[in-house]
């Protein structure tokens, strides 16, 4: 239950000139789950870092509930990290792993048995207590790092990459887990993740940094739709860049002239720019008597719930998606309507 | 595939050959350890042993009674003050070392490395007598404390060395992970990095402690012949000719480092996951 602010962090590490984060302002609601995104050495770890009081920023504040906690040690501000590899204290048992940071604050004994218990039970494994950590599965080793974590009714929680040690099939449970405990604690939340996957599953906001920058700071759905940047949308998985020159509502490219939704005309970079849309987003024969243009499909992979065409307009191959379930057969060789949704085409600086 | 008969038993036999192998070696090697001490041992005890005898013709106490004197306490109670006041200084010295061998990349670091393992190079006969004059001048000469500070110098490269070992192994993210728990710098030492590196710790007390001991050439040139330790007055006893004193004085002077070594024998093992920081978790 903690509002988070970072204002204009700078971090430059001894020894360097370049600062590993620079200029980062951010704002933290109360309650939120926020992702740090970015490709490894993108200085998100070093800010996550900072927030817990492990790392000194250079320059800039961070507040909890606008108080400045710079000047707070570690282990007085309440912000609890979660690391990559758990880190559980190998010759304590579960039991007293989870209960260190209660016994840090001199609570006592018997109240620290029952609230492991709880917090066990909480992230769904009892009766484990009396175990090792080197007895633990992965799965289980993180669970545990997250009860002691949370045992201190921490008033930030920082995970570091929390799902990327899983196996596919844990990652889901873990996600799970994680929704449901943050809903329920209202604990304010950070994590770090270089999988756009990862951040999309868990966040509410996502914050992108490349460089030690901050790109852009929205919601998952708005990545997916409003990337700010060439290097942003290619983060996101998009593969369609097609270079183009705008007038007005409309685009100029090599390959044709589109309209585009005037939500964006306002907005929307001028001079050397990319037209970008996802895959997802393309429509194939679909019978729209505007924005469409004839391209030949140059290969079809099956994927299961839906097909991947690799589709030849002119001298630009562009990806489109299609349900498996839509009627009509596509084939290689065919020709085919393309359909860019005058809402779905996006604009962004050529980079 | 399934072994056919003939391999099974060429298996069984060299199974069985390397058993021997195994035990034999074992044996040679208790020998090796065992029978100096009951070389000691019989010579300590004997008072008449004439040649070509195997056994002394006569037993008696006698060189046991005329070795445990007050000099012989003092001796040991001096080795015992510097030995042990020098493993607790070269630990508390030798952990921040160590660290910042086995974690830190920093300029120089060779340069350091080979500072700390000069000692072992340089003949501690040419550091003392460099040490002598200065040691002197400050009237540490002839102090158990000088002694004590001199013994650091071929004492410190074990401790250095053996604790990097541990350090390089050694993941500081649990400080951190303590800390944002909730623990601040010194129980965060004590619940965390203390219990990590207690087994390396275990290790280079017990160098330190045998270093110490040992040291004869240092103690006896900056201790100016006035701090008695057991090698000094083992070197002095020596040319007296009395094998029976000899031995049991002998006797006195391995029992500390034989006892030690029996108590911290399972840490020096390789199955405790000694001088490896967390090991495999």
């Amino acid at each position: 239950m903690t509002h988070v602010i970072l204002d204009k962090i700078q971090k430059v590490y001894p020894g360097s000139i370049t600062p590993a984060v620079d200029d980062f302002s951010l704002d933290i609601p109360t309650g939120k789950l926020v992702a740090f995104l970015g490709p490894s050495g993108c200085g998100k770890t070093t800010t996550l870092k900072m927030i817990a009081g492990l790392i000194n920023p250079t320059a800039g504040r961070i507040t909890f509930d606008d108080e400045n906690i710079l000047p707070i040690p570690s282990e007085k501000r309440g912000a609890v990290m979660v690391f990559q590899n758990y880190l559980l204290f190998p010759y304590m048992s579960v039991g007293d792993n989870v209960g260190f940071g209660l016994k840090m604050r001199g609570v006592d004994k018997n109240i620290i048995q029952q609230k492991v218990h709880q917090m066990l039970e909480l992230v769904k494994l009892p009766d484990i207590v009396k175990r090792r950590p080197a007895q633990l599965s992965g799965g289980q080793q993180q669970r545990v790092a997250l009860a002691r974590a949370l045992i201190t009714e921490p008033r930030v929680l920082l995970l570091d990459e929390p799902l990327s040690n899983l196996d596919a099939h844990l990652r889901d449970e873990m996600r799970d887990l994680i929704l449901t405990i943050q809903r329920e604690l209202k604990v304010t939340t950070v994590f770090v993740t270089h999988d756009q996957e990862e951040a999309v599953l868990l966040a509410d906001q996502i914050a992108l940094i490349f460089d030690g920058l901050l790109q852009q700071y929205v919601s998952p759905a708005e990545f997916y739709q409003r990337p700010i940047s060439e290097r942003a949308a290619r983060f996101f998985g998009g593969v369609n860049f097609i270079p183009a020159q705008r007038h007005n509502g409309s685009i100029k490219t090599n390959i044709g002239e589109f309209h585009f939704d005037a939500t964006q005309s306002e907005t929307a970079p001028t001079g050397n720019t990319m037209l970008t849309i996802r895959p997802e987003q393309i429509r194939l024969n679909d019978g729209s008597p505007t924005n469409v243009i004839k391209g030949r499909v140059r290969e079809c992979i099956y994927v299961g719930t839906y097909t991947r065409y690799k589709i030849l307009i002119g001298s630009h191959e562009v990806e489109a998606i299609r349900g498996a379930d839509l009627p009509g057969l596509i084939n290689v060789g065919d020709e085919v309507d393309v359909h860019f949704p005058s809402d779905r085409i996006w604009i962004v600086p050529q980079s | 595939m399934v072994p056919n008969n003939s391999t099974i038993l060429t298996q069984d036999r060299r199974a069985r050959v390397a058993t021997l192998f195994r035990n034999a070696a074992l044996i040679l090697l208790l020998l090796g350890l065992i029978l100096p001490f009951a070389a000691f041992i019989i010579n300590s005890l004997a008072f008449r042993w004439f040649y070509p005898q195997l056994v002394p013709n006569e037993w008696s106490l006698e060189a046991w009674n005329s070795v445990l004197n007050d000099d012989l306490f003092e001796a040991f109670y001096n080795s015992v003050v510097i030995a042990v006041g020098v493993t607790i200084v070269s630990i508390i010295i030798g952990i921040p070392a160590s660290r910042a061998m086995g974690l830190y990349q920093f300029k120089g670091k060779r340069f350091v490395e080979f500072l700390i393992l000069a000692p072992t190079i340089v003949p501690g006969i040419a550091v003392a007598m460099g040490l002598n004059i200065n040691f002197l001048r400050w009237n540490l000469a002839g102090e158990i404390f000088g002694v004590g500070l001199v013994h650091l110098v071929p004492v410190m490269p074990y401790v250095v060395l053996t604790l990097s070992g541990v350090f390089a192994n050694y993941n500081p993210e649990y400080e951190q992970q303590a800390r944002t728990l909730g623990a601040g710098p010194i129980r965060t030492f004590w619940y965390v990095t203390f219990p990590a590196i207690f087994p390396g710790l275990v290790v280079a007390s017990l160098f330190a402690f045998l270093v110490s001991w040992s040291q004869y050439i240092l103690t006896f040139l900056i201790g100016q012949g006035r701090v008695i330790t057991m090698p000094v007055l083992l070197f002095t006893t020596i040319p007296g000719g009395k094998n029976p004193n000899i031995a049991s004085m002998s006797l006195v002077f391995i029992a500390p480092a034989v006892l030690i070594l029996l108590l911290s024998s399972r840490y020096l093992s390789g199955e405790s996951n000694t001088v490896g920081g967390f090991g495999q978790v």
